[in-house]
């Protein structure tokens, strides 16, 4: 039998923004099979909060990754509110949610400029990154930075949005919407870009469930589902959205669920701006955390991102533990890998709009004794959310082959 | 004897050869930007980027073999540099002409592919091998429909030599125009013989690195980016002469000016199609040149010889 060729892409490769292997071995220019080693990232986040006060884990937090920065940031301090149950001002959840929003946009517009540059298309990179100054200049106004905003605080926001701020957003959002419209007619009519994207990165709709993709990947399989509308925070309760779903399946389906979410990240930010409530910006919060854990879930750009903090009552918390979308989407990369052709590789990879700073994570498996079976586990998921959120799961049927 | 020398050695040889290959860089590199709403280089920077990288340390692979390693470069220039030499510039005469020089210039033309072939293959890397393997792959796909749109209008006018061609033209007033879909078709395929967007799938990116070249630095890279202009300037002047074939007869300073008018023309092409597209997958180049370029080729041989048979009667 002869050698396979086995190429491979990163640690170190132009196509990664980020450190991380895939060893793809090769039959011809098909690939056959995807070795994936991820863990050069990994930075402690989760130990360094623990060792930190409440105050210092919402910088650290801030900086789990670059471009969902308010994302992690607002849903860490979601949960640690929750413990120290804390009434957050309307006005303040509305700034946060429109921070939220813009940098949905930025990060967006990113992905498409670098898928779009992942299948040689760099003139669609440079319109897209042109048009994303646009808003980071916009968040640099509102906030003093393009990125790490730094707007939240424990019990609200620090951050005011002005009557001239909110003229400067709508006048900024129009011109961004002009330019979506263009985007979305590149993706429906340009051909090499529809040749490249379709039928590439298959996902179908029982493996996405069934592998937990999330957010526009999950979409993009027709999974309707998006944290802002299934279990909504902050403001989004108070505005009328659609979640842009897709049956393509493939990349191209990925691509046109961003650019659909796109627009109706505008028409969010309109109404958001309209409803501004007036009050505080923020409630004074306690430097000491009372006993008591909190699950935060919060629809990043990229997907769910979950935070679970664990506080002992004193101003440091006793446990910090992040799922960033990454980690849910990741296991799906094989999957759509399969049979594909290795100049597909890269772009299939770029589709999930992987974040490995966020999801690189240390796991040491402790059997202390107390283990619980997957029965057990979803019982007292469920037990949870009708005690804590009022939601009754029982009669959700799994199916688990 | 002298005058030979000068002439393949400054004019119009390898020093005119170089300032207009660089020249050539300058321009598809400044339109490019400019059409991606960027600033682009000023004009020396291709200049600058070729001494700065004569200037680099030169590093060899362990594996590599020193001697072909090295030599291909400069065979890839001194091949790129021979077909400009044998195709007519600004009159119908090259400086070495001879009966079927369209033939020969087009086998020279291939010589600087298979350096790149050969100097991936030498790399001994991975990358470079699947570069290199890329690059045959494609020669094999784009040569057959060059090869054909560019005969075509030799056919119709009976010759295999340049200036035979263009003197018919040039005595048929706008006839060349019929050439139009071999134009394209030539068009195209050069854009995956300069491995330019969308066929630059030998040295893609964001796949391979930078494919046949990810070992060579320094110098020898230098050499093969000068020799990859010339080619440019090369395949700007073949189809120039072949389609495009008036201008020839008004001497010196104005046929000069027509010439460059129409490697600009023919530049600005390419870098309009290098900015519109992506990079398509090595499947679909190989079925869009046997699919689609190949058939369109055949049809502008089928128009002409019809053409010919009946200006014959």
């Amino acid at each position: 039998m002869p050698k396979k060729l086995v190429i491979p892409i990163g640690p170190q490769h132009p196509a990664l923004k980020e450190p991380a292997s895939f060893d793809v071995t090769l039959q011809g220019e098909k690939a056959e099979n995807i070795l994936v080693k991820l863990g050069y990232n990994h930075r402690g986040i989760e130990k360094a909060c623990e060792t930190k006060p409440y105050l210092h884990d919402s910088y650290i937090i801030e900086r789990v990754c670059g471009i969902c920065s308010h994302s992690h940031s607002t849903c860490f301090l979601q949960a640690v509110e929750e413990i120290a149950n804390l009434q957050v001002p309307m006005r303040a959840k509305y700034i946060r949610s429109i921070i939220g929003e813009m940098e949905r946009i930025h990060s967006h517009l990113l992905w498409l400029g670098v898928a779009a540059h992942e299948i040689g298309f760099d003139t669609l990179l440079m319109y897209t990154w042109r048009d994303r100054e646009i808003v980071m200049d916009l968040l640099a106004l509102l906030t003093g930075n393009r990125v790490n905003y730094a707007v939240n605080v424990l019990g609200g926001v620090k951050k005011d949005i002005t009557e001239e701020d909110k003229a400067q957003i709508l006048k900024a959002v129009d011109a961004l919407e002009e330019r979506t419209k263009y985007y979305i007619q590149v993706c429906q009519e340009e051909l090499t870009l529809i040749k490249r994207l379709s039928h590439v990165g298959y996902l179908s709709h029982d493996d996405a469930v069934k592998m937990g993709a999330v957010g526009p990947t999950g979409r993009a399989s027709s999974i309707t589902r998006d944290t802002r509308k299934d279990d909504p925070y902050a403001a989004y309760e108070e505005v009328d959205f659609k979640v842009i779903s897709d049956d393509h399946c493939d990349v191209y389906g990925r691509a046109l669920v961003r650019v659909g979410e796109l627009m109706e990240t505008y028409s969010i930010i309109r109404q958001l701006l309209k409803k501004l409530p007036a009050t505080p910006l923020s409630v004074p919060a306690p430097r000491i955390i009372p006993a008591g854990e909190a699950l935060s879930r919060y629809e990043a750009p990229r997907g769910e991102d979950c935070h679970y903090v664990k506080a002992n009552g004193t101003d440091k918390p006793e446990r910090v533990k992040l799922r960033a979308p990454t980690l849910a989407n990741v296991q799906a990369v094989s999957a759509m890998l399969k049979k594909g052709y290795l100049a597909d590789v890269t772009i299939v990879i770029a589709a999930i709009d992987p974040c490995f700073s966020c999801t690189d994570r240390m796991i040491v498996a402790v059997n202390d004794g107390s283990d619980m079976t997957w029965g057990q586990l979803r019982e007292q998921s469920i037990n949870w959310y009708k005690k804590n959120r009022g939601v009754d799961f029982t009669k959700v049927k799994l199916k688990i082959s | 004897m002298i005058s030979a020398l000068i002439s393949i050695l400054i004019f119009p040889g390898f020093l005119f050869l170089f300032i207009l290959a660089l020249a050539a860089e300058y321009v598809d590199r400044k339109l490019y930007a400019r059409m991606q709403t960027r600033l682009g280089p000023p004009w020396f920077q291709p200049f600058a980027d070729f001494v700065k990288l004569l200037a680099k340390e030169l590093i060899i692979p362990e594996n590599a073999d020193r001697l072909i390693f090295k030599v291909l470069p400069l065979v890839a220039c001194a091949a790129a540099a021979t077909a400009f030499l044998y195709m007519p510039k600004w009159n119908t005469n090259s400086v070495f002409s001879f009966r079927g020089d369209i033939v020969a210039v087009i086998y020279i033309m291939t010589i600087p592919t298979l350096t790149y072939f050969l100097g991936g293959w030498y790399s001994r890397s991975l990358y470079s091998l699947l570069g290199s393997m890329r690059v045959l792959t494609q020669l094999f796909s784009y040569e057959v429909p060059l090869l054909m749109a560019v005969l075509a209008p030799a056919i119709l006018a009976s010759s295999w030599t340049f200036s035979n061609v263009i003197d018919f033209y040039s005595a048929n007033g706008f006839l060349f125009l019929v050439n139009i879909i071999g134009f394209g078709v030539a068009l195209v395929a050069v854009q995956g013989k300069l491995e330019k967007v969308p066929f630059d799938i030998p040295e893609a990116e964001t796949e391979i690195v930078a494919g046949t070249f990810t070992e060579y630095t320094g110098p020898l890279y230098a050499y093969f980016k000068l020799a990859m202009n010339i080619q440019t300037i090369s395949v700007a002047t073949l189809l120039s002469a072949v389609f495009l074939p008036f201008g020839y007869h008004s001497g010196f300073i104005l046929g000069m000016l027509i010439f460059l008018l129409k490697i600009l023309f023919i530049i600005s092409l390419l870098a309009v199609g290098r900015t519109i597209f992506a990079r398509i997958r090595m499947d679909q180049m190989v079925r869009f040149c046997w699919q689609y370029l190949t058939p369109l080729a055949l049809l502008q041989i089928l128009i002409n010889i019809i053409l010919k048979a009946m200006i014959i009667k």
